[in-house]
C-alpha cells in the first residue's frame, strides 16, 4: 500500500516522500518499512512499541494510535511529523 | 606525551542543538577553519573520536520529531552511517517499566584492551554498551534492569530541565571491569564487575537541596572525571560544589571551598590536564537563588588549580569584561594534549573560545553557532 513519509524521514527513503510497503496491521507495515529502509521504524516507534510523541500516523485520513490497527491493501498510510519546533 | 604537530591534526567536534560543526586547527593552533553544519536541524548531544584508533567517530543524535540514535563515521564526518541497533531499553510489560530512551547524552570509548567497546549514557538514565564500534548497542542490564539503580535516579522531577541524565562514564585504565558513572540526579556510582552491580560513591558530597544534605544517593553531579595517570583520584563538579576524591579512602572533599566566595564553586564542566593530575579547569556559573547558571556578575572566567584544589587562579584574559551572561554546559569544555595544553569551551550563545596556553589568554574562534551542547577535541 502507499505510505506517505514526512521530510524528516526522507533520508531513509532516498528522498522519496511516497513509498510502498505491506502489512495486515500498522505494526506489520512498519516492520516491512524497516526491512526496506533499515532504521526508519525506531525513529518513529519507541522500544515500547509506542508511536513517538511528535509523530502522528493516519490511515485514510483517520488518526491511529495502535500498532494493532488493521490495514487493507487499498489503505493509504500517512506518517506525519506533528507541529513542533523552535 | 607531546603532541606531534607534524603528524597529527587537531579538530574540535562541536555538537549543537541544530547540528554538528567542526573546527580544524591550523599550524600551531593559531588559526581555525570552521566546517559544517552536518545534520542541520538535528540535535547533536555529543560527538567523540575513539582515541584508540583515531578513526571511529560517534555522534549521539536525535531529531525534533524522531527518536534517538547514534551515527558513526570512519572518515572524520565526510560520510556517516546510522547504528544498526541504537541504544534502547528492554521491552517491558508494566507501565512503570516501559522506559524509552529520549536521547543519547554521553559517549565514552571503552578500555584500551577492548577495542571497539563504547559506553553510552542516556536520558532517562540508562547505560548501554557496544562491542562493535557503535554499530549495535545493548543495555547494561546490571544497571538498567536493577530496581535499586532505578531508585537512585529518582523520578522525572529529579532530572535536569532537559531530562534526567546519565553522564560521566569513566573506565579505570587499570581495569576494564571498573566503571564509574554520574547521574543527574542520583550521584556518583561505581561498578567493579563491568556493570553487573553498582555501589553509591557519594560520601562527603553535599546535596543541600534534599532534607538530608549528606544522603547516600540523590546528589547532582554535573561532571565527574577520573585522571588517567592517577586513576585513584576523581574530581567532580557538582550542583553543590567542586570535589576531589582519593581512593581507596572514598570520601569527597570540597576543594571548591578555596574558590573566591563571590564567584562560588558551582558550574558544569570540569577539565583535566592530560599530564598533571593536580591541574584542572572549571568554568563557574552563578548558582545562587533560582540557579541562574550564567557567568557570575556577567563576567566570564575559567579557573584553574595546579595543586589539586588547594588554590585557584582566575583566567579571563581575552574574555569580555562584563555583560556576558554565558552558560557553558558540562560537555562543552575540553583540553587537547598539546604543549602547552589547549583549552576550549563553547557557550549556549554559540561561541567557541580557545586558549593555546592553558588558559592564560583566550580568543573567540567561532561565533553565531547554534546553542552549543558539547565540545570535544579529536586528534587524528
Amino acid at each position: 500500500m502507499k505510505v506517505y513519509v514526512p521530510t524528516p524521514l526522507s533520508s531513509y527513503t532516498q528522498e522519496a516522500t511516497t513509498v510502498d510497503a505491506t502489512g495486515r496491521t500498522l505494526g506489520e507495515l512498519l516492520d516491512d518499512l524497516d526491512r526496506r529502509y533499515p532504521g526508519i521504524r525506531f525513529r518513529i516507534i519507541s522500544e515500547q512499541d509506542r508511536i513517538r510523541r511528535h509523530i502522528r500516523i493516519f490511515v485514510n485520513l483517520e488518526e491511529v494510535r495502535s500498532l494493532a490497527a488493521p490495514l487493507r491493501p487499498s489503505d493509504e498510510v500517512m506518517i506525519v511529523g506533528a507541529l513542533s519546533g523552535g | 606525551m607531546k603532541r606531534s604537530r607534524r603528524t597529527s591534526k587537531l579538530h574540535l567536534l562541536v555538537a549543537t542543538r541544530k547540528g554538528l560543526f567542526q573546527l580544524q586547527a591550523g599550524p600551531g593552533r593559531r588559526s581555525w577553519r570552521l566546517s559544517g553544519p552536518e545534520f542541520l536541524g538535528h540535535t547533536a548531544h555529543h560527538c567523540v573520536l575513539d582515541p584508540r584508533d583515531r578513526r571511529t567517530l560517534l555522534l549521539a543524535m536525535r531529531t525534533g520529531h524522531l527518536g534517538p540514535t547514534v551515527f558513526r563515521s570512519l572518515d572524520m564526518g565526510k560520510t556517516w552511517k546510522e547504528a544498526k541497533r541504537p541504544p534502547a531499553f528492554a521491552k517491558a510489560e508494566t507501565a512503570e517499566d516501559k522506559r524509552e530512551v529520549d536521547h543519547v547524552f554521553w559517549l565514552t570509548p571503552g578500555h584500551a584492551s577492548e577495542p571497539g567497546v563504547w559506553y553510552a549514557g542516556t536520558s532517562p538514565q540508562g547505560i548501554f554498551r557496544s562491542e562493535d564500534g557503535g554499530v549495535t548497542w545493548d543495555g547494561v542490564a546490571g544497571f538498567n534492569d536493577n530496581p535499586a539503580c532505578r531508585k537512585w535516579g529518582g523520578g522525572p522531577q529529579d532530572g535536569t530541565p532537559d531530562g534526567p541524565k546519565m553522564h560521566s562514564l569513566n573506565v579505570d585504565p587499570r581495569d576494564a571491569r571498573h566503571l564509574y558513572i554520574g547521574m543527574s540526579s542520583g550521584g556518583v556510582f561505581e561498578s567493579r564487575d563491568k556493570g553487573k552491580s553498582w555501589q553509591p560513591l557519594n560520601q562527603g558530597c553535599r546535596a543541600d537541596f534534599l532534607p538530608d544534605p549528606f544522603p547516600e544517593y540523590g546528589h547532582d553531579p554535573h561532571c565527574m572525571r577520573l585522571h588517567p595517570l592517577a586513576p585513584d583520584r576523581l574530581y567532580q563538579q557538582n550542583h553543590c560544589g567542586i570535589y576531589r576524591m582519593e581512593r581507596p579512602e572514598g570520601r569527597w572533599v570540597r576543594i571548591g571551598e578555596a574558590m573566591p566566595k563571590k564567584v562560588g564553586d558551582i558550574g558544569f564542566p570540569l577539565v583535566l590536564h592530560p599530564r598533571d593530575p593536580d591541574t584542572l579547569w572549571v568554568f563557574p556559573m552563578d548558582g545562587g537563588t533560582v540557579w541562574p547558571r550564567v557567568s557570575p556578575d556577567g563576567k566570564p572566567a575559567a579557573y584553574v588549580t595546579r595543586n589539586a584544589g588547594k588554590s585557584w587562579q582566575r583566567l579571563d584574559r581575552g574574555l569580555p569584561r562584563g555583560q556576558a551572561w554565558w552558560t557553558v554546559k558540562r560537555q562543552a569544555m575540553c583540553a587537547d594534549t598539546g604543549e602547552p595544553v589547549g583549552i576550549y569551551f563553547g557557550t549556549t550563545s554559540g561561541e567557541i573560545w580557545a586558549s593555546t596556553d592553558e588558559g592564560k589568554q583566550f580568543s573567540c574562534v567561532a561565533r553565531h553557532l547554534p546553542e552549543i551542547y558539547a565540545v570535544e577535541t579529536a586528534e587524528t
